[in-house]
Parts: C-alpha cells; sequence; structure tokens
C-alpha cells in the first residue's frame, strides 16, 4: 500500500532524509527505530502532509496513487493515520466537536450521511472502552491540560475513531505507565486488520513484545541503514546503535571511496 | 487665512440652540447638570489623537460629519420599538426596547418587576456621580444632552427572578447624532445582570454616544454584558462605569460583532476591600471597520481582584486597538491585577495596535499582562487537517475556539449559546445579524 522510494528532504536547507525506501504492504506491521534526531519524526510528518520539509527528491505512492500531492485532509480520509509523538493543544475546541467534525467529514468522503448525534456518542463511548481512556478527557477541549500519557491514549482514541488503513505511530508508547502500554498495544492490536498496516516508531523492544512488528527498520542520520526481522529490535536493545553506526559509517565510507 | 471654527463649537451650538426640546423631554434632576457638563464639554472638547486613550481611533471624521440630531420621539417610534422582538431563543428577560435613546414604550412610567425592584425612565439618586472625566468631553456632551434613558434600581438584598435585557435601536431615514444614557443601582447583597444589544435598524449614518453609570453595593452581584451589531456606517462609542463597595463582584462583557467604528471604554472603580472585577472582551472585524477597547481598572483598596481578557479576529483592512490600564493606589496591598489581550491577524493588512498601561504604587502586588498579535497556529492547524478536516473547516473551528473563550464568560445560558451561533455564522461570512434587520450593509 506504501512504497516510498528513495525520498530526501531538507529543513532550512540542511539534508534530513537522504534517501529513504520503504515498501509496506497490506497487513503488515512495521517498525523504526533509531537514535535521537535521525529523522523518524520528520518522515512520519512527511507522510501525513505536514508542509515543514522541502522535497529534494524521490517519491511515495499509496495505494498508487502519489501521496506528496495530496493534502493533510485527503490522506487522512483516505486511510492515513498519524499518530503525534507531541499532540498539539488546542484551547476552545471541544474534543466531541474536533471528533465529530473528523468522523463526518470521513463519511461524505465516502459518500455517507453524518451521523446521528446518538448514534456518534454511541460511537464515541464503544472506542473509549476500546482504549480505556477516562471518560471526562472528551469533555475538555482537544488535549488541553492532559497529561503527557492522556495525550497518548488521546492519539489512539482517534485512531479507534478514524479506523486508518495506514497507522503512523510516532513514539506514542513514550510516556506511558506500564498498564498504559498494555492497553495501548492492545488497542492498537485490536483494530489491526488483515488489510491495514501500522508503521511504529520506538525506542524501546518493550512496545514491540505487544505489537509484534514483520520488519524492523533502522533510521540513522537520514537513512535506514539496517532491515532484518523481530530480532534486530531485542539485539539493538542489548547492544545500543553504536554498532550500528559504525557499520554505517563505513558503507557511507565505501560509497565515498567508490561512488556510484 | 480664515480660521475655522472647532468642530465642538458645532456641537455646543447643537446644545445651546435645543436647549428647550432637550430639557422638555427630560427630568428637572436630569437638567440640573447640563450647564455644568456643557462647559466642562467645551473646555475638553472631542478626544483626540493626542488623547492618550484614543491614540488608535480616529473621531474627527465622524465628528465633522453633518449629523441631524434628535430630541424627542415621534408616534411611529413607539410603534417601531413595541414592534421589535428579541430573536434570541429562550431568552427570558425582562425586555426593555429604547429608541433612539428614548424609553418609548413605557415614556417614564416605573415598571415594578417584583419586590420593589424598579424599572424606568432616568430618575434621581445616583445620577451623574461616577461618570466622571478630566480628559474625555464625549462624557459631559451626554450628561449635557442625553434627555432619557433606562433607570434600574434593585434594592437591597433582592435578586430579579430574569435579566434585565435593554434594546438600544437606532433608526432614522436622516443621519443622526444620538445619546444613550443609562443608569443601574444595585444596593448591598443585591444582584443583577443586565444584556444591552445594540442594533441599527435604517442604513443612514448615525453617530451614538452612550454613557451607562452602575453602582454595585456591598457583597452585590453585577453582570452587564453588551452586545453590539450595528452596521458599517454607525459609529458606536460607550462609556460604562462601574462603581464597586467592598466584597462585591462585577463582570463586564462586550461581544462587538459587528459595526463601522466601535469604541468602548470600560472604566471600573473597586471601591472597597475584596471586591472583583472581571473585564472581557470580543471583537470581529472585516472591512474596514474598527473597534477600539478602552479599559481602566482602578484599585483604590486593599485585596481586590480584577481580570482583563480580551481577544478579536481582524479580518481585510480593519483596524482594532486595546489599551488596558491597571492603576494600583498607594495603600491598595495584596492587589491582584491580570490583564491579557490575544488577536488574530487573518490579512498582512489587518493591523491591532495593544498597549498595556500599568501603574503600580503599592509594593505587595500580583500584576501580569500579556498580549500577542499573531496568525493561526500552523501546528494546530495540521493537527485538525491531519485527521481529516478540510484546512477552511479548521481554520473555523481554530478561530472560534479562540473567541469562545470570551463566550463562555458570559453567564446566561441562552444567550451564550445564541452568541456561539452567532460568531460562528460572523466567522464563516454568513449573516449574523438578527434575521429583522433590514440593513444590508455590505
Ligand atoms: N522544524 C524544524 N526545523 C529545524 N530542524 C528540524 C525541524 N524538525 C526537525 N528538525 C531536525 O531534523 C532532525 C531530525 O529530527 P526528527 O524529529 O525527525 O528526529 P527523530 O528521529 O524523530 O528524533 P527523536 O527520536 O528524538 O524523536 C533533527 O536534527 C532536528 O533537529
Ligand atoms: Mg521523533
Amino acid at each position: 500500500m506504501l512504497v516510498i522510494d528513495n525520498l530526501k528532504a531538507s529543513i532550512n536547507g540542511k539534508q534530513i532524509l537522504k534517501g529513504i525506501s520503504l515498501h509496506v504492504k497490506e497487513g503488515e506491521v512495521h517498525a523504526i527505530m533509531g537514535p535521537n534526531g535521525s529523522g523518524k519524526s520528520t518522515l512520519a510528518a512527511i507522510l501525513a502532509g505536514r508542509e515543514f520539509a522541502a522535497i529534494d527528491g524521490g517519491s511515495v505512492s499509496y495505494f498508487g496513487r502519489n501521496l506528496l500531492d495530496m493534502a493533510p485532509e485527503e490522506r487522512s480520509r483516505d486511510g492515513l493515520f498519524l499518530g503525534f509523538q507531541y499532540p498539539i493543544e488546542i484551547p476552545g475546541v471541544s474534543m466531541v466537536n474536533f471528533m465529530k467534525t473528523a468522523i463526518n467529514e470521513h463519511r461524505k468522503y465516502r459518500g455517507l450521511e453524518p451521523l446521528s448525534a446518538s448514534d456518534f456518542l454511541k460511537l464515541m463511548r464503544e472506542k473509549k472502552e476500546l482504549v480505556e481512556i477516562d471518560s471526562t478527557l472528551t469533555n475538555r477541549s482537544v488535549n488541553e491540560g492532559f497529561s503527557g500519557g492522556e495525550k497518548k491514549k488521546n492519539e489512539i482514541f482517534q485512531m479507534a475513531m478514524l479506523e486508518p488503513r495506514l497507522a503512523i505511530l510516532d513514539e506514542t508508547d513514550s510516556g506511558l505507565d506500564i498498564d498504559a502500554l498494555r492497553i495501548v498495544a492492545n488497542g492498537v492490536n485490536k483494530l489491526k486488520r488483515k488489510d491495514s498496516s501500522v508503521i511504529v516508531i520506538t525506542h524501546y523492544q518493550r512496545l514491540l513484545d505487544f505489537i509484534v512488528p514483520d520488519v524492523v527498520h533502522v533510521l540513522y542520520d537520514g537513512r535506514i541503514v539496517k532491515t532484518a526481522g523481530k530480532e534486530l529490535a531485542l539485539e539493538l536493545e542489548e547492544k545500543g546503535y553504536d554498532w550500528i553506526k559504525k557499520e554505517a559509517e563505513k558503507t557511507e565510507e565505501s560509497w565515498r571511496v567508490n561512488p556510484q | 487665512m480664515e480660521s475655522k471654527p472647532a468642530v465642538k463649537d458645532r456641537y455646543t451650538d447643537l446644545y445651546l440652540n435645543n436647549i428647550a426640546s432637550i430639557e422638555k423631554g427630560s427630568s428637572p434632576f436630569m437638567n440640573s447638570f447640563r450647564k455644568e457638563a456643557v462647559e466642562r464639554f467645551a473646555d475638553m472638547g472631542i478626544p483626540g489623537r493626542t488623547n492618550e486613550a484614543y491614540r488608535y481611533t480616529n473621531l474627527d471624521i465622524w465628528f465633522r460629519h453633518e449629523f441631524n440630531s434628535y430630541f424627542m420621539p415621534g408616534p411611529g417610534d413607539f410603534e417601531r420599538a413595541a414592534k421589535f422582538s428579541c430573536e434570541v431563543e429562550d431568552l427570558d428577560v425582562h425586555n426593555l426596547v429604547l429608541l433612539n435613546g428614548f424609553y418609548p414604550s413605557n415614556n417614564g412610567k416605573l415598571r415594578q418587576p417584583g419586590s420593589g425592584i424598579t424599572i424606568g425612565s432616568l430618575t434621581e439618586n445616583h445620577y451623574g456621580r461616577y461618570a466622571a472625566s478630566d480628559t474625555d468631553g464625549l462624557i459631559h456632551l451626554n450628561t449635557a444632552m442625553a434627555s432619557d434613558g433606562v433607570f434600574i434600581h434593585v434594592p437591597r438584598g433582592m435578586v430579579p427572578d430574569k435579566p434585565i435585557q435593554i434594546v438600544n435601536l437606532v433608526y432614522s431615514k436622516e443621519d443622526i447624532f444620538n445619546q444613550h444614557r443609562n443608569l443601574i443601582v444595585v444596593e448591598d447583597n443585591a444582584e443583577a445582570t443586565i444584556i444591552i444589544c445594540d442594533h441599527t435598524l435604517s442604513p443612514s449614518r448615525f453617530l451614538t454616544n452612550a454613557v451607562t453609570e452602575v453602582y454595585v453595593g456591598r457583597n452585590a452581584r453585577f453582570s452587564i454584558i453588551r452586545v453590539q451589531n450595528e452596521h458599517n456606517n454607525a459609529a458606536k462609542l460607550t462609556h460604562t462605569f462601574i462603581h464597586q463597595e467592598r466584597d462585591s463582584q462585577a463582570t463586564s462583557i462586550n461581544i462587538t460583532l459587528h459595526g463601522g467604528l466601535v469604541r468602548n471604554s470600560t472604566y471600573h472603580y473597586l471601591g472597597g476591600e475584596g471586591a472583583s472585577t472581571n473585564s472581557a472582551g470580543l471583537y470581529l472585524t472585516d472591512k474596514t471597520q474598527h473597534v477600539d477597547n478602552y479599559v481602566n481598572v482602578d484599585h483604590a483598596y486593599p485585596n481586590c481582584t480584577s481580570n482583563q481578557l480580551f481577544k478579536g479576529v481582524l479580518d481585510d483592512v480593519a483596524t482594532g486597538a486595546f489599551n488596558g490600564r491597571i492603576l494600583v493606589r498607594k495603600g491598595a496591598q495584596g492587589t491582584r491585577a491580570y490583564q491579557s489581550n490575544n488577536s488574530i491577524l487573518l490579512t498582512d493588512d489587518a493591523r491591532m495596535d495593544t498597549k498595556p498601561q500599568l501603574e503600580i504604587f503599592a509594593d505587595d502586588v500580583k500584576c501580569s499582562h500579556g498580549a500577542t498579535v499573531g496568525q493561526l497556529d500552523e501546528n494546530a492547524l495540521f493537527y485538525l487537517t491531519s485527521r481529516g478536516i478540510a484546512r477552511r473547516e479548521a481554520r473555523l473551528m481554530l478561530m472560534f475556539g479562540f473567541a469562545h473563550e470570551v463566550i463562555q464568560e458570559i453567564p446566561v445560558e441562552a444567550l451564550r449559546e445564541r452568541m456561539d451561533t452567532l460568531v460562528m455564522q460572523r466567522l464563516r461570512g454568513e449573516l449574523s445579524r438578527c434575521a429583522s434587520c433590514m440593513v444590508k450593509c455590505g
């Protein structure tokens, strides 16, 4: 469903993504790991349509369409979802109004009538239970005054409401206590369908105990420097990133010596 | 070169030439203030740009215009006022409709909505006591020329069964300059909620100068909500003086939905220990509109609290100003005074001037002020659109959320809900004036 080919992007003239290629098929779970500042969130945000980086090259196709040409709202209506590493607080905009508007825009796109108030509330209740989110949170403004963990749970609640085909979860596990981590991971697993895919960005093996990836990638300095099965995450947990960085630098050197 | 007579002379002349009709439509008590008031106006004149409080608002072009004045209501006016019905659903209020500053539906007779509460034309006691100014001649011009207005008296310990709504209609085939005047007295331990709605009913050019005096007794509670919805050819200048005694609470909220030029000055005098006051405002402007809020909070006694919250959205080439003065007098220890003014500019040509003015002469004081002028938050916009909400809709949601912070301060639920709807329509660029309005203002 998602094919990223040699994607290069820069922010303020600084190259952040230096040629990323990634292929996600229906039903797969991919994990992206990598040291701080390597470009994971930048990649996620570009996929969701945030216009803050200049695309210097490469392409992204999503169900055969050129993803980079689509507005963020179109991407969402077409089933792409980004769980933010840092969810945004929006004072004055209620969670209910936010979700109602989003759901109805999705429905309109699919040629469906808006949900009735009671059906909407029923849906909210169902999904709140699924992610075990405190029911008073949805009476408040979007993320306003939510704790770090509550914000992350709220991301998964929104994912549950919108039922995406491709969910990109950017460090949804960070800031969660052990119980919340389990709840969130269970939520993601329950929402997973045969034809839907997930990209989890994480620093920790812990989450991957619950959401078991088919493939693990290591992103380092704007490149995917290693791709392997789920055992790679365990290895990283044990050994850290140094050995990967060394390997990557060797490759870089050999590239410089023998440029293609 | 011939020297032009000052514009102010035109207004002193207007007074002098019409003194008979002004006094005829009025009470002897009100008349007893006029002579001194017109002299003070002649001294001070119409506030110009050199007056700190009017620095961002140009009144000159309005006062230079040849207006007619209106000193006596005609029979048609009575009908027009009687026919008006407010369209806010479920708003359960005692309703008073004034036309061009007169109270024709009742014409001087007092009404008694239970328990000794008096609503009627202006009479004595408290009148003229609080509307004092050494810098703003317009207040004295109003005292000199206002003939009628509303007087509301809530005796000690009384609580009216519902809010009192004053609807100010302005209607005339000719361009008119007119005065509104209100006096509200809420005695010790009493409560009152007043809603003032300003409407223009004909497309002529209007200049309205309105003074409201409020006395809030010990431990009394008072709210005033002003909803301004006038056309682009109208200028509205309001001056509200709220005098508070100890342990009283007051709230003033100005919601400016529409108007060519609007200037609201609100004077809060905290005249006893433990009093608290809230001053809020919302302004939504577009085209060439101009809205200026001037707030003056005077902390004269210890342990009082004041809170100012003013927010607005400016579109096209609209301009706005906010000037918030906090004065903490010597001896007003334990004062807490807060102020914030936030504006969103939707275009590069819209403009907002904001100026805090803090004068603090006590040392045990908590004071804060903050002002922001900016665009909509791109991160918030991205968050909303990333959930499938169209960018246009997301912008509206953000603006509405921004404005809602002021609306939620309105203590009357039906009005709060109506304001939410009107503000949403206004932000969508749909008409937000009442359906009964005949004025097609651009
Ligand atoms: N808006 C921006 N302006 C300037 N630099 C940016 C911006 N956003 C990201 N960067 C830079 O791009 C690089 C990659 O950042 P990114 O947030 O993608 O890293 P990450 O892999 O998600 O890191 P972490 O694990 O800490 O979340 C960093 O050097 C960061 O400083
Ligand atoms: Mg990140």
